[in-house]
């Protein structure tokens, strides 16, 4: 009754690998034009001057992206100093506090914060911080007034909205790399008499610590990519930075202002300043990957 | 002597649990309010989504949601979202459906037939296409991508099929289906990566039940893999669907920008417009004193039901899965 | 407390041992057997030089302590060592005396022909009673839903199921006792019509009610199928087996019926393990 193991379903298998390898390329495809496309257009763009100054007047050529650059490196700075911190804290409450019904909500809150689209999080930093609120409300004869908002488009709105976006990929990783230490360690430490939580706080933490950087690197790459953010909150400009309550410039921004204008010298340079961006980001990324080799992919997997 | 050291012991013991038991609540008590900040910041976004858009929500009701005008010229206003829902919708219809099946050969490759050694580069080469930033996704996507699909997809397919609704339109490289297939490849590393660990935390013994039976590789993929995992893979393509939905300036730049009636994508070749994208295009140019900023407000509300509903689904999908598989592969 | 013992004062049975058991009885030839089969795991050499002969239509049972190549000369017998990356093999393995490892041969062929029970029962948890019995009928092509109702039926009556599962073969696979699910993959490995059964210590994760019915399913198999049973568990073996082959570390101490080997094994090493010297 068995029909011989026929030619049929050793060519089924071999179509199905050859599909999965076209998948392959299908994918592979776009990154390599991408990649090629950047560099390629880009480069002839890149000069001194291309880099250190401010744009120029729209229809001429000339002027660069220096206040783009150092806009981006700002707000990379500021907003780690504020996500970080509070990441980092978060993914410890995680690990350390986190498995009450408490712990595994904030868990996925966390996880759905994770995906959540850029560009509501920039509403929700406009609305707080751009745009100026008049709350008030009274309690009989008490009433309480006061206004949030700076009233224009700013540097903090922006790192703000980006400590927000890279908050749960921190806390995320720095619970994956905490929950990756050893209980080994955490035994040593209780049985050298340290607290708990001293432990926690020395110990663990720099056992971790690999981990955590690992996290906060790939976050940040993330971060410097963003635009949509930062159209509502530091608006763009073609000034260097000139404070935290003012508007700044940023790579990204930068792009898209520049690939939205018919000239071809706004081309060129859009293209150069993707070169810039792409550079940045790719060596953060490149590097973090390749010095943990192997190791917390785990982590890494969580971006 | 012994008597003062048996003091002083006592006192430093004291002085310490009073510290330790302090520290150990003060620690407990930042990390919580550190851990419950992401908490609180969704709850934010609700109500500042909610009170920004009211007085448009006020003004138009329901007809927000289902009217296709779009005018924000003060005295005219006319808002309606429901082209851009549709938008939204189509794009990511178009991006899941080429995406997820390409992620999954992807992860099958990785996961069940490659050779061991070419495992590690190619994995971390598709990773490296959730690296790139999404601004410069659209860079590409208006000056090289648009024309490879208006060339070889668009113009053969209008030739060909024009007379069908849906491929009705000039060919032009800057509509909606453009921006579906660019997302598609935008979804492809997530997709592909989660996929990926679920199918490598199916049992060995499940694999092992197929090929004893004298079942080919594909075969064994097929019946001792794929239906294993069949509620993650579905859960890895929602998490797609979520970042589909939630991405802005790839589609801005290539979506065409249409607005009102003539944004409804009622063609593939069509220029559209999606929730994000109108968010990104007029949200600087609002005049602050009309409703105009509302209505983009409310177009976000919009969006974050969307991004709500469906992380929030896939989350418990994929939660399922992979903490039943074995908690470590979380 | 461990037993060191020199390799070279071990003797392993020679060829003749497997012609000498069994002199008086009328026994079928041999369905499978190895000739100098080595196998690897990396760098652990796991099988050495290992020669043996299994007879058609009688159990044999492979003793032997814990990593003495068990599971790992079995699997050899399938071809399902190869899957496991880093493993070698060098050597003969044939059935009805062709070489299963010659490059003509097809190493699905074999794992049809050469069937396998696990350790640990693995019936395909999205499919019902039904579709899992009926899994590699439908690989191999059968739609005809008569003749798999057919098969299903068969299958299930031979592995004695039947009658536990005839009204809910819809149900999930996984959703039957520890002792069924192993005869539910007794049964699925049936369906395929093998001529050799391969099981690997199938009892261990089962009560003893459950393994006392699979030990009875054993004496029936025997008559359609050639079967090899790994066990941990000499009194297993002692009960359900015709022929007994001892391993140690990678090599065949000992080969003969059943009976002969308990009461009067040859080798030392044999005699010890069976008293439990060591284990």
């Amino acid at each position: 009754m068995m029909p011989p193991s026929s030619k049929a379903r050793r060519y089924k298998d071999r179509i199905a690998f050859g599909l999965c390898v076209v998948c392959i390329a299908i994918a592979v495809v776009p990154l390599v034009s991408i990649l090629v496309e950047v560099v390629a257009n880009g480069a002839p763009a890149l000069s001194t001057e291309f880099l250190t100054s401010p744009p120029g007047v729209i229809g001429e050529a000339g002027g660069g992206v220096g206040n783009a650059i150092q806009g981006t490196l700002i707000l990379m700075g500021l907003s780690s100093a504020i996500g970080v911190p509070v990441g980092v804290l978060a993914g410890i409450y995680l690990a350390e506090f986190g498995n009450n019904k408490l712990g595994h909500s904030l868990r996925f809150l966390n996880d759905v914060l994770a995906e959540f689209p850029s560009i509501v999080v920039g509403i929700l930093a406009y609305s707080i911080i751009v745009a100026t609120t008049n709350i008030g409300f009274s309690i009989g004869p008490l009433s309480i007034r006061f206004t949030t908002g700076l009233g224009s488009f700013s540097t903090i709105a922006g790192a703000i909205a980006l400590s927000i976006i890279m908050l749960p990929v921190v806390t995320r990783t720095t619970e994956e790399s905490i929950k990756l230490v050893p209980a080994t360690i955490r035994d040593a430490a209780a049985a050298l008499g340290i607290r708990k939580w001293r432990a926690t706080v020395s110990v663990v933490l720099s056992t971790a610590r690999g981990g955590v950087v690992t996290g906060v690197l790939l976050a940040v790459a993330r971060i410097t990519g963003e635009t949509a953010p930062l159209i509502l909150t530091v608006l763009g400009s073609n000034l260097f930075f000139t404070g935290l309550t003012h508007p700044v410039d940023a790579l990204p921004l930068r792009i898209w202002r520049l690939a939205l204008l018919p000239y071809d010298y706004a081309r060129e340079q859009g293209w150069g300043a993707a070169l810039v961006l792409i550079i940045i980001v790719l060596t953060l990324n490149v590097t973090v990957r390749l010095v943990t080799r192997g190791r917390y992919s785990m982590v890494r997997s969580r971006i | 002597m012994v008597l003062k050291e048996q003091q002083r012991k006592e006192e430093e013991s004291f002085r310490e649990r009073l510290l330790g038991f302090f520290g150990h609540s003060i620690f407990q008590f930042i990390s919580t309010f550190f851990g419950s900040v992401v908490a609180v910041v969704l709850a934010l976004m609700a109500i500042v989504l909610v009170s920004g858009s009211f007085p448009v929500l006020q003004r138009f009701g329901l007809s927000f949601f289902t009217g296709v005008n779009w005018n924000p010229v003060i005295g005219k206003e006319a808002f309606g979202a429901l082209p851009y829902i549709l938008g939204t919708l189509v794009t990511s219809a178009i991006a899941i459906a080429i995406g997820v099946p390409i992620s999954l050969g992807i992860a099958i490759f990785l996961a069940e037939m490659s050779p061991w050694k070419i495992r590690g580069p190619i994995s971390q080469l598709i990773e490296l296409l959730a690296a790139v930033p999404s601004v410069i996704y659209g860079l590409w996507g208006l000056f090289v991508f648009r024309f490879w699909i208006r060339d070889w997809i668009e113009t053969p397919l209008s030739t060909y099929f024009g007379s069908i609704p849906i491929l009705k339109g000039t060919p032009f490289g800057l509509d909606v289906l453009t921006a579906g297939l660019i997302l598609a490849i935008m979804i492809i590393p997530t997709v592909s990566s989660i996929s990926r660990e679920v199918m490598m935390a199916v049992p060995a013994s499940q694999r092992e039940a197929a090929y004893s039976l004298g079942a080919t590789r594909w075969e064994t993929v097929r019946i001792g893999v794929l239906n294993y995992s069949r509620s993650g893979i579905f859960g890895a393509a929602i998490l797609g669907l979520g970042r589909a939905v939630g991405e802005t300036m790839a589609v801005t730049m290539v979506i065409g920008n249409a607005i009102g009636p003539a944004a409804l994508p009622t063609s593939l070749l069509k220029a559209g417009q999606t929730l994000s994208s109108l968010i990104a295009n007029e949200f600087n140019e609002a005049d602050p004193t009309s409703l105009h900023p509302a209505a983009l407000i409310g177009l976000g509300l919009i969006l974050f039901m969307f991004a709500l509903l469906i992380n929030v689904f896939a989350q418990l999908l994929v939660w399922k899965v992979l903490k039943v598989k074995g908690g470590s592969v979380e | 407390m461990t037993v060191e013992l020199q390799i070279e004062t071990v003797k392993p049975a020679n060829t003749q041992a497997f012609e000498a058991a069994g002199q008086g009885k009328t026994l079928g030839p041999f369905k499978m057997q190895t000739d100098k089969l080595n196998a690897w795991f990396g760098q652990n050499h796991v099988l050495k030089d290992l020669s043996i002969k299994f007879r058609e239509n009688q159990v044999t049972a492979i003793i032997g302590p814990s990593g003495c190549g068990k599971s790992t000369l079995i699997r050899c017998l399938n071809r399902m060592h190869e899957l496991v990356p880093g493993a070698k093999t060098t050597g003969n393995v044939l059935l009805d005396g062709v070489e299963i490892y010659s490059r003509r041969v097809d190493a699905v062929t074999v794992r049809r022909r050469v069937g396998m029970v696990f350790q640990k029962p693995n019936p395909f948890p999205t499919m019902s009673v039904y579709d899992n019995v009926a899994a590699g009928l439908k690989l191999n092509g059968v739609r005809n839903q008569e003749k798999l109702d057919q098969a299903v039926l068969n299958s299930l009556k031979r592995a004695a199921l039947w009658d536990e599962v005839k009204n809910d073969l819809d149900k999930s696979g996984v959703s039957l006792s520890g002792g069924q699910q192993q005869r539910l993959c007794i049964a699925r490995a049936l369906a395929v019509e093998p001529e050799v059964i391969l099981m690997d210590e199938p009892c261990s994760a089962l009560d003893p009610i459950a393994t006392a019915k699979i030990e009875e399913l054993l004496t029936s198999l025997k008559e359609q199928y050639t079967v090899v049973i790994v066990t941990h568990n000499m009194q297993q073996a002692a009960r359900v087996a015709d022929f007994t082959a001892f391993l140690y570390l990678g090599q065949l101490i000992e080969y003969g019926e059943t009976t002969n080997l308990f009461e009067k094994p040859e080798q030392e090493l044999t005699e010890r393990y069976l008293t439990g010297k060591f284990g």
